[in-house]
């Protein structure tokens, strides 16, 4: 397994697609030709990186995190500081290379999905940088638990959908983004803010993702001389994870380990463990694995991360874990939340509750790996859009948002 | 064999009468009561039946749909039921059956299950929202080897080629979409439907056509036979039973049909 990285679209093994109403082909191809259109154009990519340079902040640093590592055992920790990027997270990377592309197709017009809102504000972060029109779905239990990021969007200019059907969370989004897209083709670009959904989202996704770890590959070599002996990324639909991934799936000696939300426990049914309790069925656009009842009806997932609470999962995941060439483990609430807490304390770093997740995961990691083993977390977002859910966790806020005294939790 | 199908809608349109194909979700409000919906559908206008399965996530539909299979689901529906509706409508009328599913519900059963049941059942074929010709070779093969009709869409937005390929691809008829969105009533049909009926004759002479999407009234039906082979009209009908059970529906489908009854 040494030429992993090379593998496009449409189908990731048995995996991929375009599994999607005869109406939005056309689209999809015409976004494929863009995209590789501009792949092959030197403009573009010096385009998108001056973007990357002067207003996400990029390259993203990369910060070794000791105190938090005392944590986990004989193991160092190193943490790739995607939260410092323009918007908090990893979202703008894929964000304005997709914009530029809107543009390029002459599209005045953009929709996003979001779940926690960090890709909704990326997207209407972008929108107002190239003046483009944007609308951003997003389940009315999202908008609920996720308040401070609907306002950003709205202040951004940005028209923010609450989607009542369904579950009314990030898959129910999706549906009515690509209900508004097949209307609106004309004028519309979906920008589709993870590596799930029909070809080419999972390759294009990717690869504007895929900055992280080549960055993060070359950081680790220049400042520390060696490749980190494990990755370590939350999954939702993937982005993230697979931004960082890439770079190294070709670096035998790496391991990876993605993370899925457990919710309230692999031992219930309220968590988000597509890869690992799913199978492979049909979601919004493309096979791969998926959270289904017996007769193929989409399960609702549950995690008190709305970006990770996802039913489905990037098709290129499904290859890597059938492959074997990347494992995924559970993390649930609890473990996230306290992971959450102790990087706080131990580092002065507020991640995501998303992000916790892979820091729980790394915590797991380091009583599994040999001593001396290191391990790259993506940290992929940061913390702010998350303090009234974890206020209210760990009881420093009473319910009515009012300080509180309680912090036993 | 011929396609049953493809027979009415050609008898249909060579007597000068034209075709009204009507869709129905199964289980909806309760499996008992989705049978006898359809059931006077077909013995009250109706040429061909569109029978829905209820899904999770069915990103072509609008809210009337989208409420109606829901409720399908949140009483209970089962994939399996689909199977007894079909059988139960086929045993009580001689229209044809076609399934209209997602296709995630079809891949978890079996495609090949999926197939012998629904033929076993009765039933004619399936019509299938997001399946792509591109993405059906499972689908291809084993509904040759049953006989079994298969709907592809051809949409506004495809190309000669495309739409040359949904032709030879579908047997029954190929599914027209009159306008680019989803299931629900309009007051006008998009004058894009004309143009997708034309590439479809253009690519293939033969080969028959239903406009679907946004028709809900007699004078549409009428008007889209004038250059189709049959109207789809489905949201309009799950209104009715909505507002007024079987009584309503029958009368909407006797309104509806009126016109190539004259």
């Amino acid at each position: 397994m040494s030429n992993l990285r090379s593998q496009e679209g449409p189908y990731f093994g048995e995996f991929g697609g375009r599994f999607v109403p005869e109406s939005l082909i056309a689209a999809l191809d015409e976004l494929e030709a863009t995209y590789n259109a501009a792949k092959a154009d030197p403009t573009f990519a010096h385009e998108l990186s001056e973007l990357h340079r002067t207003y996400t902040g990029r390259p993203s640093i990369v910060t070794e995190a000791k105190r938090f590592a005392e944590h986990a055992g004989d193991v160092r920790i190193f943490l790739k500081r995607e939260d410092l990027n323009h918007t908090g997270s990893h979202k703008i990377n894929n964000v304005l290379g997709q914009a530029l592309l809107a543009k390029r197709m002459g599209k005045t017009r953009i929709i996003a999905e979001t779940g926690a809102g960090q890709h909704g504000v990326a997207s209407a972060t972008a929108a107002a940088l190239f003046g483009l029109e944007c609308v951003v779905y997003m389940g009315e239990v999202d908008t609920q638990r996720q308040a401070l990021n609907v306002a950003r969007m709205e202040l951004l200019g940005a028209r923010v959908v609450p989607v009542t059907t369904g579950s009314r969370t990030l898959k129910d989004a999706i549906n009515e983004a690509l209900r508004d897209w097949v209307a609106n083709v004309d004028s519309t670009h979906y920008l589709l803010g993870t590596v799930a959904g029909p070809h080419p989202f999972p390759t294009m996704v990717r690869d504007f993702h895929s900055v992280i770890g080549i960055e993060a590959r070359q950081q680790m070599l220049n400042e520390f001389g060696f490749l980190p002996t494990a990755l370590a990324a939350c999954v939702g639909g993937g982005s993230n994870a697979i931004g960082l991934f890439h770079a190294f799936l070709d670096d035998e000696e790496v391991r990876i380990f993605g993370f899925e939300a457990a919710g309230e426990g692999m031992d219930t049914d309220k968590h988000a463990a597509t890869l690992n309790y799913g199978r492979p069925g049909v979601l919004h656009g493309a096979k791969s694995y998926m959270l289904q009842d017996a007769d193929g009806q989409t399960s609702e997932s549950h995690s008190i991360s709305a970006g990770l609470d996802y039913p489905g999962v990037g098709p290129e995941h499904a290859w890597l874990k059938d492959l074997g060439r990347a494992q995924y483990m559970g993390i649930s609430d609890a473990e996230a939340m306290s992971a959450l807490r102790l990087l706080s304390r131990t580092e002065g770093i507020i991640p995501a509750i998303e992000t916790a997740h892979a820091l729980a995961g790394a915590l797991k990691l380091g009583k599994i790996l040999s001593a001396g083993s290191s391990i790259l977390v993506n940290l992929s977002g940061r913390g702010d859009k998350d303090m009234e859910t974890a206020a209210k966790y760990f009881g420093l806020l009473d319910s009515d948002g009012q300080k509180g005294s309680n912090n036993a939790k | 064999m011929p396609s049953k199908t493809s027979l009415r809608l050609k008898q249909n349109k060579e007597s000068g009468k034209g075709s009204l194909i009507g869709y129905f979700p199964a289980g909806y409000p309760s499996l008992d009561e989705s049978v006898e919906a359809a059931i006077a559908m077909c013995q009250n206008g109706v040429d061909v039946l569109e029978l829905g399965v209820p899904y999770s996530d069915p990103v072509m539909d609008g809210l009337v749909i989208q409420e109606a299979t829901n409720q399908a689901l949140t009483s209970g529906f089962r994939l399996s039921q689909t199977f007894e509706a079909v059988a139960k409508i086929t045993a009580a009328v001689d229209t044809p059956v076609l399934v209209m599913t997602y296709w995630n519900p079809v891949l978890s059963y079996g495609v090949e299950k999926f197939a012998k049941d629904l033929k076993a059942a009765g039933g004619a074929g399936l019509i299938t929202p997001d399946l792509i010709p591109d993405e059906a070779s499972d689908w291809l093969k084993v509904s040759d080897e049953l006989d079994l009709d298969r709907v592809f869409l051809a949409a506004p937005t495809s190309s000669p080629e495309r739409v040359k390929n949904a032709c030879d691809l579908s047997r029954g008829f190929v599914y027209a979409v009159s306008t680019m969105g989803i299931t629900g009533a309009r007051d006008t049909v998009d004058n894009l439907a004309k143009q997708v009926v034309s590439a479809i004759r253009t690519a293939s002479p033969t080969q028959n056509t239903a406009v679907g999407i946004g028709i809900s009234t007699a004078d549409q039906v009428v008007e889209v036979n004038t250059y189709a082979d049959g109207a789809i009209v489905g949201s309009a009908f799950v209104k009715a039973y909505q507002a007024g059970g079987l009584d309503a529906l029958t009368k909407k489908v006797q309104e509806v049909s009126a016109g190539l009854r004259k």
